[in-house]
């Protein structure tokens, strides 16, 4: 197994203020935004976006997570179903502008799962996606509007998204299985 | 986790932690506007039941159907069982219409053990004669869990007719197993031979039994199953045995009551007891929906996967 690291600390503090500048640019402010982090690694990065978003802004943006295990399209072909976590969603998100926020964004299933499942809970004006890392490999027409970073990668190898939140440092990491 | 659940008797208290905390997540579903989620769409759960009950049944469907999976009914009175024909050409029967899921209530112990042999479907026992209850005892700790915040050392009664009772057997494996000291409150005619007296204190007399309890639960009495003569009269019991919002007045100040229905009032419990603010009845019924959908989520994973009709 090849462990190969891409990112440190520095880079990732710098890629997130980058994209909370961008969601704010995009959405002219913070109004009606609201930040939806997909567990477990997507809120850390959501939690983080808030943070940095009011450092520019001063602006305490609403922030929410979501669990998407009820909605998976996989639950018969996994050798377990996954663990459930809790979805807090303590605001309306009718008519609000949602930004989606997940760690890596791969073959964009668990996205289209997160919008499932948000449209249980009302009907935002807009759904948005950031992610923190975009390693290729789409299966749905799915593609995010704000991108950490580009990571092409084949199948054979993985991503990993280490926070502090729970890992001893902030990386990221790409993993190859097989010949070390 | 096994693919069935049969009973708590066999059960872990790590499957039972896994449930209850799944549960949790469900009970959030519920309380949204739109409480149905897409997780068993196009699975297939058979209600059986051979002994009459609403409340169990009722929880059972709609879990199912919050679960989006499609329900049958079977109703027995007006099936080919009253025309005679055997309970395992029953199950093959139903099976061969690809179920995946088979709550059973029977009259008999062992029949869902009996149907987990000879079925591939997930089978759940909704209470079976005198044995057991096991999704009664779940949703008794995810509701003592829910009130009190822990299970492990709280001291919790059993009051009543412990012999007949199937949920009595059940929550005494599972609160036993959560770490519970559990105290039995019943005239002696009403407690099952063979309680060990490191299972369970056991006392005669409910004043005394109550004293410092921290959660309290009251069994129906059972008159279906009460041929032989084990208390004079229903009055009578209710004078000895009832619970009342005085006699609680013995037990930890901010005790639980609770009661898994249908309640006989005047006869176990009185009516300023089941409605004072120490009953958690109602929130009893709720947590069985979320407790009834965790059980489905994580048996429909424990069946061998590439399920096929069975021949």
């Amino acid at each position: 197994m090849i462990r190969r690291q891409l990112l440190d600390e520095h880079d990732i503090a710098r890629i997130l203020s980058r994209m909370a500048h961008e969601i704010i640019e995009r959405n002219h402010g913070c109004e009606g935004v609201c930040i939806v982090g997909i567990h477990r690694a997507g809120v850390y990065v959501a939690k983080r976006l808030v943070d940095k978003i009011r450092l520019i802004e001063g602006v305490d943006v609403a922030v929410a997570s979501l669990d998407i295990s009820f909605y998976r399209d996989d639950l018969n072909r996994r050798k377990s179903h996954p663990v459930v976590r809790k979805t807090e969603m303590p605001i309306d998100i009718n008519d609000k502008k949602i930004i989606l926020v997940d760690d890596v964004l791969f073959t964009g299933r668990t996205i289209r799962a997160a919008m499932d499942a948000l449209n249980d809970f009302g009907r935002p004006s807009e759904i948005q996606l950031a992610v923190l890392i975009d390693r290729g490999h789409r299966e749905l027409p799915i593609r995010a509007d704000y991108v950490g970073k580009n990571i092409p990668t084949s199948r054979s190898e993985n991503i990993k998204v280490m926070l502090k939140e729970d890992a001893d440092a902030d990386m990221v990491l790409v993993i190859r299985e097989g010949d070390d | 986790m096994e693919k069935d659940l049969l009973d708590i008797k066999s059960a872990t208290a790590a499957d039972i932690e896994l449930i209850l905390n799944t549960a949790s997540s469900f009970k959030d579903v519920l309380s949204r506007d739109i409480k149905k989620v897409p997780t068993l769409r196009g699975k297939t759960a058979v209600n059986l039941f051979f002994e009459p009950s609403t409340r169990t049944k009722t929880s059972f469907e709609l879990a199912e159907k919050r679960l989006s999976t499609d329900v049958v009914n079977f109703v027995v009175p007006t099936s080919s069982v009253a025309k005679g024909e055997t309970l395992y050409d029953t199950i093959k029967t139903i099976e061969s219409y690809g179920i995946d899921f088979i709550i059973i209530r029977h009259q008999c112990s062992g029949v869902p053990h009996f149907i987990s042999k000879i079925s591939n479907a997930s089978v759940i026992n909704a209470g079976d004669g005198i044995n057991e209850h096991p999704t009664q005892a779940l949703l008794d700790a995810f509701t003592i869990k829910e009130q009190k915040g822990r299970i492990a050392g709280l001291k919790i009664a059993i009051v009543g007719d412990i012999l007949h009772s199937r949920v009595a057997k059940s929550n005494i494996y599972c609160l036993k197993k959560l770490g519970a000291k559990i105290r039995l409150i019943a005239p002696h005619t009403l407690i099952p031979a063979g309680i060990e007296h490191d299972v369970a204190e056991i006392y005669h007399d409910v004043e005394s039994g109550i004293a410092g309890m921290d959660v309290i639960m009251a069994l129906r009495i059972q008159q279906e199953r009460q041929s032989g003569g084990f208390f004079s009269s229903t009055d009578e019991y209710f004078k000895f045995w009832g619970l009342t919002l005085k006699r609680l007045g013995k037990a930890s100040p901010d005790v639980i009551v609770m009661h898994p229905g249908p309640m006989n009032r005047g006869v176990e419990i009185a009516s300023d007891a089941a409605d004072s603010r120490h009953s958690v009845i109602n929130s009893q019924v709720t947590n069985g929906l979320a407790v009834r959908m965790a059980v489905l989520y994580l048996l429909d994973n424990a069946r061998p996967k590439g399920f096929q009709i069975s021949d």
